[in-house]
């Protein structure tokens, strides 16, 4: 399936390469580094292209292309998946997937990658199973490691892939026992000029983090299951048990991971937390421009909007912004013409305003089209759909853990056009 | 083969020879200078000298772990920098590590090595030296061996040949782990000499007790396949062999090795099928794309077309479906549509009924839409697609939206398909349109995929909302984007003829727009659209033509041109003139501008040649001198064509005809039309060609081949009573303590607890002993509650069996594993059954999901609730005394017959003996899609036919099986049992004079021949009552007499159960009000205010099957008539102390009011 993974960073160099089966040469990078000019995005290669002899199916993941070698049919989800996949592996172990920490690490990532597929085919992709295989570094054991000489790979032979329960390795032990769940609900919606709703969503997720020992079996129940309509889980949850009672029954894997997600589709009504009041204009003479923006709260259910921040992508013609800011501060970046606005607090006494002139290249026309405000927000102890976690219970072991849920609404993809 | 004897017979301790052999290499690597043969391996470290390439080492060391030495070398390396000198001492210094007695060093040096294998150095000098510590009692060394040895095998054959035997000592490790990492080295190392090696590894792996071991054997089979692909026959019969594997860690994998090297070998899935079905749940994400693939293609040779009926429907122009229906007739073209006809034709020769196996694997697939993973969501959706009925596939709709959240990659992905679906099935993605509004974050290329949809969704309701979002679009800044909308609107205009002119306004407005791209487009567009119907758009025509001034792009202004000489008629003034223009610019246009300013001063010649005769000339000697040969050769055949001359031929003539003819519009169509002919999903799909080693989706077969070929061939435990036959089957079985001891827990990603399931199924064995099918399954289904006391059960015999003699024993539990095997495939028919027999829900979808959601820790929530549902205590005890029965039964095989089915569940007996009826029985009644929606009666209601005495010892019961009706479906099944009380036999049974109101129809059962005194027989008949209760008068005859008796259905018989979700459901019951609507207040009966109780009271009262419903308020079912086929929808809304309201929707009003006075009765009583 997956023959070959090349590794390149923003630049276009290769700086790593692993194949599984016979050596292909990285000259098949080249048809890749073509589509990469033609796109002027990185966002923007389309992440399966065709070469003559083999199939290249790439991803784009914190400045770095994941690039795969593929010979045959085989379906590109299944690879971009377990591409992400990867990436996912590498920000686990290292905490963030970037050159330096792949290069820094590359005993250990050719150690991983080893493990992750065999013959192209996934083989172990499951993180407890992998850091039983392969110790992630710490700062205190790559000390030991240098005194005593001593690995990274795991002493015993894992169980973990054997067990039944394949995602939780056995022997947990923590002296204090807790399992948090951070329920984050992020609201992506298009308004427009008027201050309508075009589309609103809301994208749940429940990321967990669960430290408790030996096997515990956890459900968790809701005081509103009906809310969500359609869900995925992590492979532990039992599928029935949802299907038929509306609670999530699972045992949990060590450590964090995430539990479920879920989408309240734009059928339902979603509560939009501010709104947003604009007027920019671009003036044929004097070529310069006006810029007004306020921003009011909507439908908050009596919390704060924290961390409230605009950013505009302003047309190619606009030099630079003579603004001033009511509340916070605001940048304008004259290079990529990205224009932010830092709010903070949401203060609905006094409403944040931003307003003045833009200053416009001459002899360009005008841009005809006015700039959408994309809004970045966070509400705390809030799911803005109503989800609220009602108990969690825990079976199979004595001990009493502890327990927390936290809710945070922010805004996913929220948009305002003008 | 003299090399691999050899190889065998190669010492233990090879390291003296790789000594030699390495010392041999040194000796050639001196000969040679780097400087001479710079294009060998040299070459590479001689520019992995640059700086760059010294950091990488150094910072992958320190990565690494760090070693002390490292920094004492670093330096070293620099000093001797500047030449190719210092070249190989670096070499030499690792090997001298790699030397050395530490393991430290030799880590060190392994871990810099395979840093520079990461990065594409080349290592290979180094094999020797690396080869050796292929023994290594480091762990962590020995990995990074492997990973070297891997690498470079391929490239020195011969030297890996000293590793062989390392392996093949690994290959006999008691540890699991390293049987298994040994397998996959040695099949990863690519030489060619060693593959009779590797075939008896990988056969001895296949029958490895560990499933780990045999997962990396089904994993090395490919491997092995394409180094040596002449070992195909041996391979499939390994995978043949794994493919009967029933563990989930296999599965996977194997399915993923038939796949590559035998995917045309279909048939040897038929045994594995219903087995693959129910395992996929629990088999890991990358197995679950795999096998939903393969089955995919299974399927569709192996079933009919689900669709077949539909179309005959929709033919006859009735019910909802037409919308769609029509829709994709329009898509099809003639060819399919004869298809159709001809499909047609058969489904009215034969009702379509869907295989029960086609059924369980929609079933059994439907949860993964749930899965995080997109590439199982995606291979679910496209299984949907392909295999289910045109009513089922709308579900994975929502899945499919919430993909659209993921990585940009992922949406593209999803998209493409999504583009594809939404041509065929539009309604399915309707209502999630806003999900496809563009935000101007996305990139580009999502944009437009994401318009794709848009467009394939617009339909006469919600082009207005379309076309608005497409306005906000055309102002985008991203231009390639803005001309994909111009088209996208295009292709509005053609589709919807309503909005055409709407359209068509747009798009001339933005012929004032600023940028010229947009203004191309929009020519392109208008031009296409115009062609329509041109004679009302002269003016456009005119506008247009005064665009030649400033537009620059070359296809527009050829999109103009030929617009101004296809309709210079309806611009008779201006056309001149515009060739006047393009005559003087004629030498500085684009190729594609040129041909269009010649064929314009053909056509307006030939209309108009007073004004335009010399423009033509001038422009016609222009063209002849041209660079472009085709523009000379166009100028020349177009000047002999229309300029008269005394040479010219007939052509001439007709030159007007052959220039104005009218041309037909263009059609504007998706590019993703006609792409589903690619298996949805796939890579060939997504490229829209074919890519190597896709497998076609075959068409769907016309006539279902032999279904049985799926049964397994486990025969019945109850016929099976010869000692002889059970000795024969132990020779199958392959690993009995692997399957009772590793494989059991494996099996379940959910079961907590290894003893448990393992104990479970041998319990279920022994349960089956006892030979009746109907007390089985009835035991089965209590199998949670009974787990502890099964296990004391289960020790117990198994003490017994170790003091019987050992043969005894062996056969007991060959036979005993024979069972199990067949209790796992049977799972699905237990849980069938217990529909009939047992009100238990909880344990049905348990076990229905074949063992997955048995742990322990949930049996006891499980009985908790059960307890507070307060179940009837005394099943328990009953149980006990049939568990002594059968364990008498065991112990003594011989004596052993099938009991007589009791009278409670008759339908078992009925429906029986092979797997293929009761599966159909089970997916008729959709039981799985919602498991806990058809709360199955506990007994199904008996009623009298005939009473002993007026029969004179004859008496005959009948009951509404609920089974459909083989032979007809419109038929009611009613299943009559007969019972001889008298002292003589009694023969010839059958029925005669059947006195129907119109429209009815009977289908009698087989006459019974012999009814010997004292016993009971049954038999089955099919009466068709036209959905009224009219009942239905006969003759029963025997040999000697004959009786009048009458069978009057209960209303709630006359339908069968369907399967909606809840939103078909809210849509049918919006369609179903006013006059089709019945409400009625009342109060529940005490007993009967849950929710089980009440879902129990309606669906005896009723054959309907539950409707998931978010509100525990309310408990939806539906059913349809069985001979019309119209919906019955029932609604019960429970409130505040047992008050409660009933609906029932019903097109049938008779029906409705009926019901309602069934259910009523039911529910207050």
């Amino acid at each position: 399936m997956i023959h070959s993974l090349f590794v390149i960073n923003h630049l276009g160099d290769i700086f790593l390469e692993k194949h599984w089966k016979s050596v292909i040469s990285r000259s098949v990078c080249d048809y890749f580094f073509e589509a990469r000019e033609k796109a002027v995005d990185p966002e923007n290669v389309p992440p399966v292209l065709q070469t003559p002899h083999h199939y290249l199916i790439s991803i784009y993941r914190g400045k770095l292309f994941f690039l795969s070698v593929i010979q045959t049919e085989v379906p590109p989800l299944f690879v971009i998946e377990f591409l992400h996949r990867v990436a996912d592996t590498f920000q686990d172990y290292f905490g963030e997937c970037s050159e330096s920490v792949i290069s820094d690490n590359v005993v250990i990532v050719y150690e991983l990658l080893e493990e992750m597929l065999d013959n192209g085919f996934p083989l172990a992709t499951e993180s407890n199973v992998l850091k039983e295989m392969i110790r992630p570094p710490n700062i205190l054991r790559s000390v030991v490691n240098t005194l005593t000489g001593g690995s990274n790979v795991g002493e015993t032979l894992p169980q973990g892939q054997l067990s039944n329960i394949p995602w939780r390795r056995a022997g947990v032990k923590y002296t204090n026992n807790e399992a948090y769940f951070d329920v984050t609900e992020e609201i992506d919606a298009i308004v427009d000029k008027s201050g309508t709703t075009v589309s609103a969503e809301i994208q749940g997720v429940i990321e967990a983090c669960v430290k408790l020992s030996g096997m515990p079996d956890l459900t968790m129940s809701f005081m509103n299951p009906r809310l969500l309509d359609d869900v995925s889980f992590h492979p532990c949850v039992r599928f029935r048990r949802w299907e038929s009672e509306r609670v999530l029954s699972f045992i949990p894997p060590d450590g964090n991971f995430t539990l479920m997600t879920y989408h309240i589709s734009s059928q339902n009504l979603v509560a939009i937390p501010v709104y947003v009041k604009q007027s920019i204009s671009f003036f044929e003479a004097g070529s310069c421009g006006r810029l007004d923006i306020t921003i009011g709260p909507k439908q908050t259910m009596g919390k704060t909007v924290e961390d409230l921040k605009v950013t505009v992508h302003m047309p190619k013609a606009v030099l630079n912004a003579n603004l001033t800011a009511s509340q916070g501060n605001y940048t304008y970046d004259f290079t990529t013409k990205l224009l932010v606005w830092d709010i903070g607090k949401l203060n609905p006494q006094k409403l944040p305003n931003l307003r003045g002139s833009l200053s416009m290249q001459t002899g360009v026309p005008n841009p005809e089209e006015n700039p959408s405000l994309n809004i970045d927000l966070k509400i705390q102890q809030l799911a803005i759909s109503g989800l609220k976690v009602s108990r969690l219970d825990m079976y199979g072991e004595m001990y009493k853990p502890f327990k927390g849920v936290k809710y945070v609404t922010k805004a996913g993809k929220f948009q305002v056009r003008t | 083969m003299t090399a691999m004897q050899k190889l065998l017979q190669l010492p233990v301790n090879a390291v003296n020879m790789v000594k030699t052999v390495q010392s041999q290499v040194q000796g050639q690597e001196e000969d040679k200078s780097p400087v001479l043969t710079p294009d060998s391996g040299q070459q590479a470290w001689y520019s992995a000298l640059q700086p760059d390439e010294l950091r990488h080492l150094r910072s992958g060391g320190t990565g690494g772990g760090g070693g002390g030495d490292q920094e004492e070398r670093a330096p070293l390396e620099e000093g001797g920098g500047g030449g190719f000198q210092t070249q190989p001492l670096r070499h030499d210094d690792l090997k001298e590590m790699l030397d050395s007695n530490k393991d430290s060093l030799k880590l060190e040096a392994m871990k810099r090595i395979v840093a520079m294998i990461a990065r594409g150095k080349n290592a290979s000098d180094l094999f020797p030296a690396v080869v050796k510590n292929v023994a290594c009692k480091n762990i962590e060394v020995k990995k990074l061996v492997y990973v070297y040895l891997v690498r470079y095998a391929e490239e020195q054959q011969d030297l890996a040949l000293l590793s062989i035997s390392t392996f093949q000592r690994g290959l006999k490790d008691p540890n699991q782990l390293i049987r298994a990492s040994a397998l996959r080295v040695l099949s990863s190392i690519r030489v060619t000499i060693i593959v009779p090696i590797m075939m008896l590894a990988i056969k001895e792996a296949a029958s490895d007790m560990s499933p780990y071991v045999r997962k990396t054997a089904a994993h090395a089979i490919p491997k092995l396949y394409s180094l040596d692909p002449e070992q195909k026959d041996q391979l499939i019969e390994v995978i043949e062999k794994l493919l009967a594997d029933k563990t989930t860690l296999v599965a996977g994998s194997v399915v993923m090795a038939f796949e590559e090297v035998c995917p045309e070998r279909i048939d040897l899935i038929h045994k594995n099928y219903r087995k693959l079905c129910n395992l996929l749940i629990d088999v890991e994400e990358w197995g679950q794309v795999v096998i939903i693939n393969m089955l995919t293609r299974y399927a569709r040779t192996q079933f009919l077309n689900p669709n077949i009926n539909e179309s005959l429907l929709e033919e006859g122009g009735s019910g909802d479906k037409t919308f769609y229906g029509s829709d994709e007739d329009e898509d099809e073209d003639e060819e399919e549509k004869e298809k159709k006809a001809e499909a047609a034709a058969m489904a009215k020769r034969k009702p379509y009924v869907m295989d029960p196996d086609h059924r369980l694997l929609l079933r059994n697939t439907k949860p993964l839409l749930q899965s995080r993973n997109a590439a199982v969501v995606m291979a679910v959706a496209q299984l949907y697609f392909h295999l289910a009925p045109k009513a089922e596939v709308g579900v994975i709709a929502k899945a499919l939206v919430r993909l659209l959240r993921s990585h940009s990659e992922v949406q593209y992905v999803v998209l493409q398909n999504v583009a594809t679906m939404s041509i065929k099935r539009r309604g399915m993605f309707e209502p999630y349109l806003k999900s496809f509004y563009i935000r101007s974050t996305d990139p580009t290329q999502i944009k437009v995929l994401k318009l794709e949809v848009l467009t394939n969704l617009a339909n006469e309701t919600n082009i207005s909302t379309i076309l608005r979002e497409f306005q906000t679009y055309i102002k985008s800044m991203d231009k390639d984007f803005v001309a994909a909308t111009i088209q996208a609107i295009g292709r509005c205009a053609t589709n919807i003829s309503e909005v055409r002119d709407t359209c068509l306004n747009g798009l001339v407005q933005l012929l004032s727009n600023r940028d010229e791209l947009v203004v191309a487009e929009s020519v392109v567009v208008i031009k296409k659209l115009l062609q329509m119907q041109p004679e009302k758009h002269s003016d456009i025509i005119k506008h247009m033509a005064k665009l030649t001034d400033n537009i620059q792009v070359p296809m527009a202004r050829a999109s103009i041109l030929w617009l101004i000489g296809e309709y210079c008629e309806h611009v008779p003034k201006i056309a001149p003139d515009v060739l006047r223009k393009m005559a003087k610019s004629f030498t500085n246009e684009e190729d594609i501008v040129k041909l269009q300013i010649i064929n314009l001063a053909a056509k307006l010649y030939l209309t108009n040649s007073k004004q335009t005769k010399l423009l033509t000339q001038y422009v016609l000697n222009l063209a002849k001198y041209d660079q472009n040969y085709d523009i000379r050769d166009r100028a020349r055949f177009i000047r002999q064509l229309i300029v008269p001359t005394e040479k010219s031929g007939a052509l001439s003539k007709y030159a007007k005809k052959l220039f104005l003819a009218l041309k037909p519009a263009p059609v504007l169509e998706s590019p993703f039309k006609d792409r589903d002919h690619f298996q949805l999903g796939s890579l060939s799909h997504l490229l829209n060609a074919k890519a190597g080693g896709y497998q076609e989706l075959p068409d769907w077969p016309e006539a279902a081949p032999d279904p049985s070929v799926r049964n397994v061939e486990v025969p019945e435990w109850t016929k099976c009573s010869s000692r002889e036959k059970r000795k024969e089957k132990k020779v199958e079985k392959p690993f009995y303590t692997d399957s009772e001891g590793e494989s059991g827990p494996t099996e379940s990603a959910d079961s907590e607890s290894d003893s448990a399931s393992g104990l479970e199924s041998s319990s279920g064995s022994e349960e089956s002993g006892s030979g009746s099918e109907s007390e089985e399954s009835k035991e089965a289904s209590e199998s949670e509650e009974e787990e502890e006391e099964e296990e004391e059960e289960q020790k117990k015999k198994k003490k017994k069996d170790l003091k019987k003699p050992v043969q005894e024993s062996e056969s007991e539990q060959s036979s005993e594993e024979e069972e199990r095997k067949h209790q796992r495939k049977s799972k699905p028919r237990k849980s069938e059954s217990e529909s009939e027999s047992d009100e238990d829900e909880e344990s049905e979808s348990e076990s229905s999901q074949s063992e997955s959601e048995d742990s322990e820790s949930e049996a006891e929530v499980k009985k908790k609730k059960k307890t507070a549902e307060s179940k009837p205590p005394p099943k328990p005890l009953k149980k006990e005394s049939k568990k002594e029965k059968k364990e008498m039964s065991l112990l003594d095989l011989d004596d052993f017959e099938p009991a007589p089915s009791p009278q409670v569940t008759p339908v078992n007996t009925f429906l029986s003996n092979s797997l293929v009826t009761d599966l159909e029985g089970l997916s008729l009644s959709d039981s799985v899609l919602s498991p806990a929606t058809i709360a199955p009666s506990s007994a199904l209601k008996s009623y009298e036919l005939l009473h002993r005495i007026t029969g004179e010892g004859l008496s005959v019961e009948y009951c509404f099986s609920r089974q459909p009706f083989s032979p007809d479906a419109n038929m009611v099944a009613v299943q009559m049992q007969f019972t001889n009380s008298a002292s003589s036999d009694t023969k010839n049974l059958h029925i005669e004079d059947v006195k129907l109101q119109s429209g009815m129809r009977v289908k009698e059962f087989p006459e019974i021949e012999l009814l010997p005194a004292g016993e009971t027989a049954t038999a089955v008949m099919g009466i068709d009552f036209c959905d009224s209760t009219q009942a239905a008068n006969f003759q029963l005859c025997t040999h000697t007499r004959k009786f009048f008796v009458s069978i009057q259905p209960p209303v709630g018989e006359l339908m069968r159960p369907v399967f909606l979700t809840e939103n078909e459901f809210k849509k049918e019951q919006g369609q179903l009000m006013g006059m089709n609507e019945i409400t009625e207040k009342l109060t529940l009966d005490v007993k009967c205010r849950n929710e089980h109780a009440i879902v129990q009271r309606v669906t005896t009262a009723a054959n309907l099957s539950r409707v998931p419903c978010g509100s525990d308020k309310e408990c939806r079912f539906a059913g349809r008539t069985v001979t019309s086929g119209s919906l019955v929808l029932v609604t019960v809304a429970t409130k505040e102390e047992g008050a409660a309201q009933l609906t029932v929707n019903c097109e049938k009003m008779v029906i409705g009011t009926m019901l309602v006075k069934d259910i009523l009765q039911a529910l207050t009583q």
